[in-house]
């Protein structure tokens, strides 16, 4: 179990806290919260060979939001005197029709969360800068030792240590430590006025010694180099639609944008998305599971609760190509007479709570992944990904391959520059004829934006054969 | 509703903050060192169907420092202005430059250098708007788009957003410099139903000024968002073909911050732009002519002096397709042996990096229809998504929506395609500039043509 986070830690009591609430609750509000945040994040950068910098940024402040019907009320403050939690709550309830009937709010009794996923003693998350600038000198030589042609390595690793408390108008209070870090590394590969470039990165909700772990750094950094110089040998992406097959881990991002944004309930209430109203409907093939799982220990996406206080779950989307299920946070869940499945995230105290994907990934299926590349005549074999990107509304998502080869008669062959790939999200799983036995969740190195807010998230997928994508390329 | 600072955080309140903490650093070892203090109040409203959304409202402010022990540097940022929070903070920093490594160009400018006077570029509007009033300009703008047309259906809201702010950099040199500026911005975004489908189409349109006196009527934003939202039903997917490529306003402003991103300093240095080395050379078609101006009275991007103090000015990047100048800040400029050109961007938290003022494309004589009359077939580009832009090598290929153009007038909507290229040539492939330049942000761009690119669709 988590120690349970105290209030004092914000130097704010009980009391006031119940005071403030009492404040925002007035008749017409159904429910209202205060999101005490405290925030430490640390970085180190290297590049040219050398660790140039460095920077650490301390934030801490309290978010106050009450919802009325469909309405919501936010104030924040990076100031927490009992003055300041006035000032929030007064804002936050205008949203009411009368800002009158003080209804009294129970008296908040300290809970912890019943799980904890990522059990690290700060000391263990938070080392002396001069250890990670030596892990950062030692994924320098690493990429440089892979090939003489890598000629910059930038890598940098960022920390965050997060200390969140929620108070709720339901009478609960629970907190939650919540430390995060990443490493990524890039290098630029030169090869006789070829400059191409490769990127590797991992982490999570884990200590430092994970990156040095079977000397994990050095395999990230070799991983970041062997990119960089296979695309100096990469040849034109082809253009037009053809079968695509996506390897494990990463390229789950395609489940995250083709589905998983269409399936956040704010959109579904709203009747904006494209998968409105298809609950019990079918949208994906039937060798296709895909769930919303925060409870996976250690990992990016993962949280002992979600920003509102509830214990994630794992949540099933989609089961055997059905679709079953949107994910909610407390709003969305009331409003639609759903289940609340914890996915109420919000960036920071200063942003408002909206119903957000944790890891989500496709569950394993039967097939054998040379078999799935050997039923392709033409196409594309994907292993690596950049961003992506979806329009809710009319469904059509994009993602970009930052690794691909060429598939002819059943052989991966000629590595492609990079594409992006196009598709209609409620469609695009119904052309997906394989599922590999070869589940890989991804390296931890998500962020998804959604609405101006970035959240750290994980993606996951076997190996799949898609029968049909419009592939962005430049060659017929 | 919105107040007024109080005294105890005006100007001269952080001057003096920020005098006491360049004087503590000085006194933990530093040989260098700045600090920026910005601070704000922001209001936003969502209405969505007619009824309140969402309402925030907040007053935040930030500090940042960055100190220099000989040649190692190192950068923090707080919200705690408390004097023992502010000890800790430069305690702090002094640790981090020491643990990293000496960086030969690393340092404040030149004492010299350093803006010696700050014009009032007029970025700031004292207008106090109360909540109802910004409710009311979100309920007009959303109700507008559904009074355009029968089709409009649904909506995702419409967002009346106002906030202002003010900013102080202080440093060793004894520099200090403040303004204020705000802004004030009404989006709305319509959902078009198809009726014989069900297809739905989203689209948005918005306006931000510094000055509210000067934002469009609330109607008129409505009906343009209704407009663009009406004219996407119905689109389809083309066939995979080359053709000229049309890109409107928005479009044509991303390509220019892709140019813009490859001009920057940090990028050339680094070795992660396809436009290295390419200074005096012919980088884009003749037709292209493009400004940084960070003195543009009343422009996004303007101020009186850059995220290091320097002056900002008028700089030339691009004239008649040749790049004529960089964009820099002391340090990459110093990596590539040429002056700051005052384009230092400073977020509160980190050390500086590089970024355009009011960055534009001159505009060329002929208009858009006039552009989109002279092609036989092609495509407009109304929307651009994805991330699949290459900086290094310069190879771009992203999802598009738009419309199909066929005998010089825009045929049908489409959707679920990519354009793609590289930027090298797509720079060299634009032919046709339009007259029709408005800033809209600290990009801004005419519509323009590329003679040919991929289009990928069935």
């Amino acid at each position: 179990m988590p120690e349970p986070v105290q209030l004092t830690t914000f130097g704010v009591t009980e009391i006031e806290a119940q005071q403030a609430l009492d404040r925002v609750k007035v008749r017409d509000v159904e429910y209202a919260d205060l999101y005490f945040e405290s925030r430490t994040s640390e970085s180190v950068s290297m590049e040219e060979g050398i660790v140039k910098r460095a920077a650490k940024s301390v934030s801490q402040g309290v978010g106050v939001r009450a919802t009325a019907g469909e309405k919501t009320g936010f104030a924040y403050s990076d100031e927490l005197t009992k003055r300041d939690l006035e000032v929030a709550a007064d804002t936050a309830r205008y949203i009411a029709n009368s800002p009158k009937g003080h209804s009294s709010v129970p008296v908040p009794t300290q809970r912890r969360p019943t799980r904890d996923l990522y059990p690290i003693e700060r000391a263990k998350a938070e080392v002396a800068t001069a250890e990670r600038v030596a892990l950062l000198n030692e994924i320098d030589a690493e990429a440089r030792r892979y090939d003489p042609r890598i000629k910059n390595v930038m890598a940098s690793f960022n920390t965050e240590y997060k200390v969140v408390v929620v108070a709720t108008s339901e009478g609960t209070l629970v907190g939650d430590i919540q430390p995060l870090s990443r490493l990524q590394i890039t290098c630029i590969a030169e090869d006789q006025g070829n400059r191409q470039v490769g990127s590797f990165g991992g982490g999570g909700r884990v200590a430092f010694a994970y990156y040095r772990e079977e000397s994990r750094h050095l395999s990230y950094a070799r991983e970041a180099a062997r990119e960089a110089i296979l695309n100096l040998s990469a040849v034109d992406a082809p253009a037009g639609v053809m079968p695509v097959v996506l390897a494990g881990g990463w390229p789950g991002i395609l489940l995250h944008e083709a589905i998983g944004h269409g399936l956040e309930a704010d959109f579904n209430r709203k009747k904006t998305s494209a998968f409105s109203s298809l609950i019990g409907k079918r949208v994906a093939s039937d060798v296709c599971t895909i769930v919303d799982d925060g409870t996976l220990p250690f990992r990016r996406g993962s949280l002992n609760m979600d920003d509102e206080g509830t214990p994630t779950g794992c949540t099933t989307l989609i089961e055997k190509g059905i679709l079953r299920g949107y994910i909610t946070d407390k709003l969305n869940a009331r409003l639609m007479g759903i289940p609340l499945t914890g996915n109420g995230r919000r960036e920071n105290y200063q942003s408002v709570v909206l119903p957000r994907m944790t890891n989500t990934f496709m569950l394993a299926g039967e097939s054998d992944p040379h078999d799935i590349i050997r039923s392709v005549k033409k196409g594309l074999y994907a292993v690596s990904f950049g961003g992506g990107q979806v329009d809710i509304t009319n469904g059509k998502f994009v993602f970009s391959a930052s690794e691909a080869y060429l598939i002819e008669d059943g052989q991966i062959t000629k590595p492609v520059k990079g594409a992006t790939l196009i598709g209609n999200g409620p469609e695009i799983l119904t052309k997906v004829s394989m599922v590999g036995h070869d589940l890989k969740l991804d390296n931890g190195i998500g962020t998804c934006g959604k609405d101006g807010q970035s959240v750290p998230v994980g993606v996951g997928l076997p190996t799949i054969k898609v029968d049909e994508i419009t592939v962005g390329g430049t060659q017929r | 509703m919105l107040g007024k600072m109080t005294t105890s955080n005006s100007a001269n309140g952080y001057t003096q903050l920020a005098a006491d903490v360049l004087a503590h650093a000085k006194a933990c070892g530093a040989t260098e060192a700045d600090i920026v203090v910005a601070d704000g109040e922001t209001f936003s409203v969502q209405v969505r169907v007619g009824t309140v959304d969402r309402l925030t409202k907040a007053r935040e402010k930030r500090l940042g420092l960055r100190v220099f022990i000989g040649k190692r540097s190192a950068t923090t940022s707080t919200s705690d202005f408390s004097r023992a929070s502010l000890d800790r903070l430069v305690a702090d920093t002094c640790t981090l430059a020491g643990a990293v490594v000496e960086d030969d160009v690393s340092g404040l400018p030149d004492a010299g250098h350093m803006a010696a006077e700050q014009p009032d570029l007029d970025l700031y509007d004292d207008t106090v708007l109360d909540t109802d009033t910004q409710i009311d300009w979100a309920k007009r703008g959303e109700a507008a788009a559904f009074a355009t047309d029968s089709r409009v259906t649904n909506s995702e809201g419409a967002e009346f957003d106002s906030s202002s702010g003010r900013v102080v950099l202080a440093n060793s040199h004894g520099f200090v410099g403040s303004y204020k500026s705000s802004n004030f911005s009404l989006s709305v975004s319509p959902i078009a139903t198809e009726s014989a489908t069900g297809g739905m189409q989203r689209d948005a349109w918005y306006e931000v000024q510094r000055k509210f006196a000067r934002l469009a009527s609330a109607e008129s934003i409505g009906q343009e968002a209704a407009r663009r939202a009406i004219r996407r039903l119905g689109a389809r997917k083309v066939a995979t073909k080359r053709v000229p490529v049309v890109f409107d306003q928005e479009t044509a402003g991303s390509l220019l911050a892709n140019l813009c991103s490859a001009v920057s300093g940090y990028g050339l240095y680094k070795r992660a732009s396809f436009l290295l080395d390419q200074l005096g050379r012919m980088i884009a078609s003749d037709v292209m002519t493009i400004y940084d101006d960070g003195r543009m009275v009343g422009g996004f991007g303007s101020r009186p002096f850059d995220g290091e103090g320097l002056a900002t000015r008028k700089n030339i990047i691009v004239e008649r397709g040749v790049l004529k100048s960089y964009l820099l800040d002391t340090y990459s400029g110093k990596k590539l042996g040429l002056p700051s050109t005052g384009n230092a961007s400073r977020s509160v938290g980190e050390s500086p990096s590089v970024g355009p003022t009011n960055f534009y494309l001159v505009p060329g004589v002929k208009s858009q229809q006039e552009i989109i009359g002279s092609i036989q077939e092609g495509l407009f580009v109304t929307e651009l998504i994805g991330f699949g832009i290459n900086m290094v090598t310069g190879d771009y290929s992203r999802g598009a929506c738009g419309f199909w153009i066929e005998n010089g007038e825009l045929a049908y909507p489409v959707e679920e395609i990519t354009i793609a290229g590289n930027l090298k040539q797509m720079l060299k492939d634009i032919d046709v500039v339009g007259s029709d330049l408005v800033f809209r942000g600290r990009i801004a761009s005419p519509t323009v043509k590329i003679a040919e690119m991929m289009v990928a669709g069935n």
